[in-house]
């Protein structure tokens, strides 16, 4: 059975939620943002990726209505909300300090933003109870934001933001203080809040598994511009740029000039002393044209002997990472070049075959790594 | 030993120089007046013995104290001037520590100076000062004269106001550093975070930045009402004849009336009053320690 695959930017009938229409954002001297736009669809769990300083909070804090663009527009359900203020709009914030009240208790933070809406009492109470079992708080509602432990002040804050049921939440690093096992929970407790509550979710953050793994879409920034929007799986296995191969996960990259050698394969020379390596790519590119081979350190495999394979190096083990399911192997080849290797580790290490001086060879197929020529 | 020690230190220090001198006027404030040096009576004499010295020893100054309208009444009026002028204290300094709290980090400790400098002044020349300005020919009454706000001096000097802005002038530091204090604690993202909830500017001053400034607002005023309700120069060198403010009547008692006794029982009620602020103050001090923790 086929379910329907959840994918509004595919659909040229659908209206996006959020429209960013080339958007330029500069303090003083300072562009923050670079004539950006970006459609961002309803139900949808948007993640905005990139170093520090890429812009990807100036977008966040667009939205929420602290700062408001130098030109372009940004349009909400069709509506410009350039000069609604942060109060008038139904776009709540999930602060990175979570920005709890120190001086109200759970309960009273909660109903914080219900208080300041018409809504009846009883109503408000009810709906603060709502929150309270959906973040499992109902235990703590008495308490002040301090006598509380950090995973859940941060559920008090999501709590907080989603009470008011707003069109879109925003996400300022939400997991930033959390610790990795607490954080990795809190991932799929986000998503799985997502997914009952059908808001519109807006992610930013610095930790690409992170965006990974929540988010339906991942923009990933750089110097106030967008380098590719994508979904995971496609910005993962086909990345649009280097910096983008580079920033998501491990990569090895290697540099050189292309040949076409027929049927969507390159023959790729990059480094003096070594074969030129096959590669396939449906970019069509010109002979003797830079291009950049990018590489998963998985879809290289490792073996004793020479495997019968279309690219295949030989090297010695430099360094090897154990991370336990995994080892990396950082593999010196000949001409110094370094390349990384990366098997899962079903067996145990007492009978891990390779070990640091041995020689091996490296191989991978035409279609494991993506041609790119920036 | 070593941590009895470090105990004792203040502790002796509180017993030396609180509790003896307290001890030695509330010892006055039992005597009787007398035409002698010191001006009371009874001394204490080894010949006679601590018996005959104590039972010498009354409460009548402080029953004196009940039968004459003018001491509760100076007192009740010492109360109303500290906490009026704490509460314009209060009102002045808030914008300005808030607006400390706003201005480019650059420019405060410039402002900060500008706060604690008029210390460096005489406290009672700047109260002199005040006087030159107050005057029926002062400063103020011929700025106004000359800008034409009015056409005959005003009587400002040795009235109430005159005592307000004085008290007000003299402890606004004490209530703007407190405040200033607790409102740069403040996490900024409190206040986009109500405004983000739906609040406007006002009702997030009102509902976020007010309650967590109390603390400095409630050290501040105490800081101001204290030392207020005991106040002895500014109203006898602004105030007027009808200033009737519990520090000046303890001043004509012991200087004028040279009754030690009276005195003494005035200076110690006016104690008793303080110390009720006093422990409101330090439990405040403590409760925000706590809440720090």
């Amino acid at each position: 059975m086929q379910t329907e695959v959840f994918a509004p930017w595919d659909d040229p009938d659908q209206k996006p939620l959020i429209r960013f229409k080339s958007v330029k954002k500069q303090f003083g001297d300072f562009t923050a943002i670079q004539d950006l736009s970006l459609d961002i669809f309803e139900k949808e769990f948007f993640a905005l990726l990139g170093p520090s300083g890429c812009g990807k909070t100036t977008m966040m804090r667009m939205l929420a209505g602290f700062e408001t663009p130098t030109s372009g527009s940004i349009e909400l359900a069709g509506q410009d909300i350039g000069s609604v203020p942060p109060n008038k709009r139904s776009v709540n914030m999930m602060f990175q300090s979570y920005a709890l009240f120190p001086h109200l208790s759970i309960w009273e933070n909660i109903a914080f933003g219900l208080k300041r809406s018409k809504m009846p009492k009883g109503e408000i109470e009810a709906r603060v109870e709502e929150m309270l079992r959906l973040t499992r708080l109902e235990k703590f509602k008495a308490r002040k934001p301090h006598q509380i432990s950090g995973g859940q002040r941060q559920r008090v804050a999501l709590a907080r933001s989603l009470a008011k049921a707003p069109k879109l939440l925003l996400l300022d690093e939400p997991l930033a203080a959390l610790d990795k096992k607490l954080r990795q929970d809190t991932q799929f407790e986000l998503m799985d809040i997502q997914e009952k509550t059908g808001t519109t979710f807006v992610i930013v953050t610095h930790d690409q598994e992170e965006a990974m793994t929540v988010a339906s879409r991942v923009a990933v920034m750089d110097e106030g511009r967008l380098m590719q929007v994508s979904t995971p799986a496609t910005i993962y296995e086909a990345p649009n740029s280097v910096y983008v191969a580079d920033f998501i996960g491990e990569v090895n990259i290697l540099s050189g000039h292309a040949k076409p050698a027929g049927d969507g394969l390159y023959a790729v020379t990059w480094a003096d002393g070594q074969p030129p390596v096959i590669a396939a790519s449906n970019t069509p590119y010109s002979d003797g044209q830079q291009v950049h081979l990018a590489i998963r350190p998985e879809k290289v495999a490792i073996s004793e002997a020479k495997p019968d394979a279309e690219n295949a190096v030989e090297g010695k083990v430099l360094d090897i990472a154990y991370l336990g399911n995994l080892s990396t192997y950082h593999i010196a080849l000949a001409g110094g070049q370094i390349i990384k290797a990366q098997t899962a580790n079903t067996q145990r290490i007492s009978r891990r075959s390779f070990t640091w001086e041995d020689t091996v060879w490296l191989s991978w197929t035409p279609t494991a790594g993506v041609l790119l020529d920036q | 030993m070593r941590r009895f020690i470090l105990i004792a230190v203040p502790y002796i220090w509180l017993l030396a120089l609180f509790l003896v001198p307290f001890l030695i006027v509330f010892k006055i404030a039992l005597s009787d007046t007398a035409l002698a040096r010191p001006p009371y009576l009874p001394q204490f004499d080894w010949a006679t013995g601590l018996g005959a010295f104590l039972a010498e020893l009354d409460f009548e100054n402080f029953v004196f104290l009940t039968s004459d309208a003018l001491y509760w009444k100076a007192y009740l009026s010492s109360l109303q001037i500290a906490v009026i002028a704490t509460l314009i204290t209060l009102l002045v300094g808030y914008p300005i520590a808030y607006a400390m709290t706003r201005a480019p980090e650059a420019w405060r400790p410039t402002l900060m100076m500008l706060i604690i400098l008029p210390f460096w002044t005489s406290f009672l020349i700047r109260i002199y000062a005040w006087m030159g300005i107050l005057s029926q020919e002062g400063f103020l009454n011929q700025f106004l004269l000359w800008t034409g706000v009015i056409s005959a001096p005003l009587t400002i000097l040795n009235t109430n106001v005159a005592v307000y802005i004085g008290i007000v002038y003299t402890y606004l530091p004490f209530m703007i550093l407190p405040i200033y204090a607790a409102l740069d604690r403040l996490d900024g993202s409190l206040i986009e975070a109500a405004e983000d909830l739906g609040c406007s500017r006002l009702s997030a001053f009102w509902l976020v930045t007010i309650p967590l400034s109390k603390n400095g607002i409630v050290a501040g005023s105490f800081l101001v009402f204290i030392p207020t309700l005991g106040e002895f120069v500014i109203p006898s060198l602004l105030g007027g004849s009808g200033t009737l403010m519990i520090g000046k009547v303890l001043w004509e008692e012991f200087f004028s009336n040279r009754d030690w006794p009276v005195a003494a029982a005035v200076a110690v009620v006016l104690l008793v009053i303080l110390i009720v602020p006093i422990v409101l103050f330090q439990r405040n001090q403590q409760k925000q320690a706590e809440a720090e923790a």
